[in-house]
């Protein structure tokens, strides 16, 4: 056993020296301005045919309009602060400007960020940071999902509704809120069954298949119009219900009726609640670049500026649309006072 | 003899350095199959893991990894999987945060007390896997997986506004109350406008101290270990071997206690519901790296935080992160063949040798009868 003692004090000697003898030397920070828009997805990255993809579409737009690159970075589920953190500082230190953060799992690490890179120009999606360079996308998401409980309300035959969220967050408890009360106000009898893919981890955006196995338990229980607010798991729902005659999905984030991805399951896709994700970033990214006057502060896209709306793709809402317009009428002139907060 | 320590020392070093090379070389193959040039990836990797904030982000990532090492590693010193080590830390974390809270007092008082709190919960939470072994047999691989989903519910259950948890309303995030600034625990200064080495290394370096002294050189690490090698032969040496196995789980469990406390002491100050996940099944492939010998899980600690390091880097520069993922995987699988190889070898050449001295002797005496 002394051997080995004797190994350990020598491997920590060096490796102590090493760090000592390096560490003196360069940051990892160099590089030079203007190289186009960084952009730090959440868990699930381009392509979960949801959140993520919206704001992709969004940065695509820009890139074309303003002829300019960008670089694009993804979450895992292991990250930690200083994972977060590594990415924004990564695409600041090389000099992307503006740099974007997609979801609130950023907030503590963008302010950091925002912190050291003074000159450049941030914004977070879903979350606020308050700081002189970033800007604060958020979106009304109650408002939409209070419109999406109005028609399942209406669709339903069984009166049995049902919600998955990605995971409980208060964000994602937004879009149940809302939800919940647009079907309770437009049938007092029927139910919502809210169930979560993970409650507790952000993991829940990125796994279809647990999505379609909670849609398939809802499916059994006579539950036949599903909401999904869960990012890239909620495809595997709207698999589940285009598989069962006669039972509706909605989707969330962008219209998932167009998603390519989900071609095969449109018909089953009775509309989407459509978070102007896309557009928050791209006015964003254009604020920076071509009007030179970046956006400041809070900027909250709701149901009255367009910021979220329900899509009427495919023509499923066309015999409801006077009932769902009306409901959006009052809203907007505040006679309906949707709740954000969701206990359960 | 002394001839021989230098070999076995020798196969020892050689069997790691096997598996590095051989995951390399089918890294590289994969980078070639994907179409990108394998060794300026590499290069990327160990340019920018050099970097001097680099390596404050590998101690860092490090210190995690190597408690949750020595955690699964006091399980397969006596044949016990924890898998649970995953749940008890997060579920330990979640306490400890949520203690440490709230509660204010002087820093000397509350930091150990925060600390208590995380090994005790573990402790508890894995002596659960431990008691089903021993008095239902219920396998602990199975209670522990099932231990950590139910960990994320009760979790899930007690981390929302009103309950243990603190809603922000502006960024939508809940976590726990806050540590008050009194229970941060310390942090080395590493110059400039660097970020600071994490103090809870020197609480990880105690933990390998403490591992390495109870296993080696005690009595009780001496019959832990002869359960782990032969059960019906310890239990026959006089060895509670029931009683052994609810002590390593309690052990393993409290030494999980402490893998959340550097990110919770000395970097978030509170848990919300992105504290970071897996780390458990990290300690899993730290620990086979390390042969659950204190020394070998630090490097293995140190070699994942670098690999975690590049693959964000990776990223940037235009490869598919999911490489490094490849490359983890190939190499807990090599380093698990290497061993196995280097130990044949090794056997091998221990009955070459004792053959060989074998005849030897026989040749002596023949040499000798004839002599007569």
């Amino acid at each position: 056993m002394r051997r080995v003692s004797k190994i350990a004090v020598a491997g920590i000697a060096t490796a102590a020296l090493a760090f000592s003898a390096t560490a003196c030397g360069s940051s990892s920070g160099e590089g030079d301005k203007d190289k186009g828009i960084g952009l730090a997805y959440d868990v699930g990255g381009r392509g979960d045919h949801s959140f993520n993809d919206s704001a992709a579409k969004g940065l695509d737009k820009a890139k074309k309009d303003l002829k300019v690159g960008g670089k694009e970075m993804t979450a895992k589920n292991t990250d930690t602060e200083a994972d977060r953190y590594q990415k924004l500082a990564d695409l600041a230190d090389a000099g992307y400007n503006p740099v974007v953060g997609v979801g609130y799992a950023y907030t503590p690490s963008l302010a950091k960020a925002a912190k050291k890179y003074k000159d450049t120009d941030f914004a977070i999606v879903d979350s606020v940071v308050e700081a002189k360079n970033v800007t604060s996308l958020v979106s009304a998401e109650h408002e939409g999902s209070y419109l999406a409980g109005v028609a399942a309300a209406l669709k339903s035959k069984s009166g049995k509704v049902g919600f998955i969220g990605g995971t409980n967050s208060a964000l994602i408890k937004k879009f149940a809120a809302g939800y919940v009360q647009g079907v309770k106000a437009t049938k007092p009898k029927a139910t919502v069954d809210v169930q979560w893919v993970t409650p507790g981890s952000t993991d829940g955006f990125a796994l279809p298949d647990r999505g379609k196995d909670i849609a398939e338990g809802m499916l059994d229980k006579n539950i036949d119009v599903i909401y999904s607010a869960a990012g890239g798991s909620g495809a595997g729902a709207i698999e589940a219900t285009a598989k069962k005659k006669g039972t509706w999905s909605i989707g969330v984030d962008g219209d998932q009726y167009y998603e390519q991805g989900l071609a095969n399951y449109k018909n089953s896709i009775l509309t989407s609640v459509v978070k102007n994700v896309d557009g928050s970033v791209y006015d964003f990214i254009t604020s920076v670049l071509k009007d030179k006057k970046p956006m400041t502060g809070v900027q909250t896209y709701d149901l009255k500026q367009g910021g979220v709306s329900l899509s009427y793709s495919g023509g499923f809402l066309d015999d409801i649309k006077p009932k769902i317009e009306e409901a959006k009428k009052k809203i907007i002139a505040g006679d309906i006072k949707v709740t954000s907060t969701y206990s359960g | 003899m002394k001839k021989f320590d230098k070999e076995r020392v020798l196969l020892a070093i050689a069997a790691p350095v096997l598996a590095l090379i051989a995951a390399f070389a089918l890294t590289a193959l994969v980078l070639l199959a994907t179409g990108k040039e394998p060794f300026s990836a590499f290069g990327v990797m160990f340019e920018y893991g050099a970097k001097s904030d680099s390596q404050v982000y590998i101690l860092n990532k490090a210190t995690t990894y190597y408690l949750a090492g020595l955690a699964v590693a006091i399980g397969f010193r006596m044949n016990l999987f924890n898998i649970g080590v995953d749940g008890q830390y997060r579920l330990s974390a979640f306490f400890a945060a949520a203690a440490g809270g709230a509660m204010d007092l002087p820093g000397l008082v509350q930091i150990p007390l925060i600390i208590l709190v995380a090994m005790l919960v573990g402790a508890m939470w894995a002596s659960i896997a431990g008691l089903l072994k021993v008095y239902r047999g219920v396998s602990e691989v199975i209670s522990t997986i099932m231990l950590n989903s139910l960990a994320t519910a009760f979790i899930s259950y007690l981390l929302v506004d009103g309950k243990l948890g603190v809603l922000d309303p502006d960024t939508n995030i809940v976590s726990t109350e806050p540590l008050p600034a009194s229970s941060h625990f310390f942090t080395i200064p590493t110059g400039g406008d660097l970020d600071p080495v994490w103090g809870f290394i020197v609480v990880a370096v105690l933990a390998g101290l403490a591992f390495w002294f109870v296993l080696g050189r005690t009595r009780f690490g001496f019959d832990l270990r002869s359960v782990g090698r032969s059960e019906p032969a310890a239990q026959a040496s006089g060895v509670n071997v029931k009683r052994m196995v609810v002590t390593s789980m309690v052990l393993s469990g409290a030494m999980a206690g402490l893998v959340g406390m550097p990110t919770v002491l000395n970097d978030t100050h509170q848990f919300t519901a992105d504290f970071p996940l897996g780390v458990g099944f990290t300690g899993i492939a730290v620990a086979l790296l390390g042969r659950n010998n204190p020394v070998g899980i630090a490097l293995g600690a140190l070699l994942w935080g670098f690999l975690e390091r590049g693959a964000n880097r990776l990223e940037f520069e235009g490869y598919d992160k999911e490489i490094v993922g490849v490359m983890q995987g190939v190499i807990v699988l090599c380093v698990v063949i290497a061993y196995e190889l280097v130990r044949r070898y090794g056997t091998k050449r221990q009955q070459q040798r004792v053959g060989a001295e074998l005849a030897a002797q026989t040749v002596n005496l023949t040499k000798r009868e004839v002599a007569k």
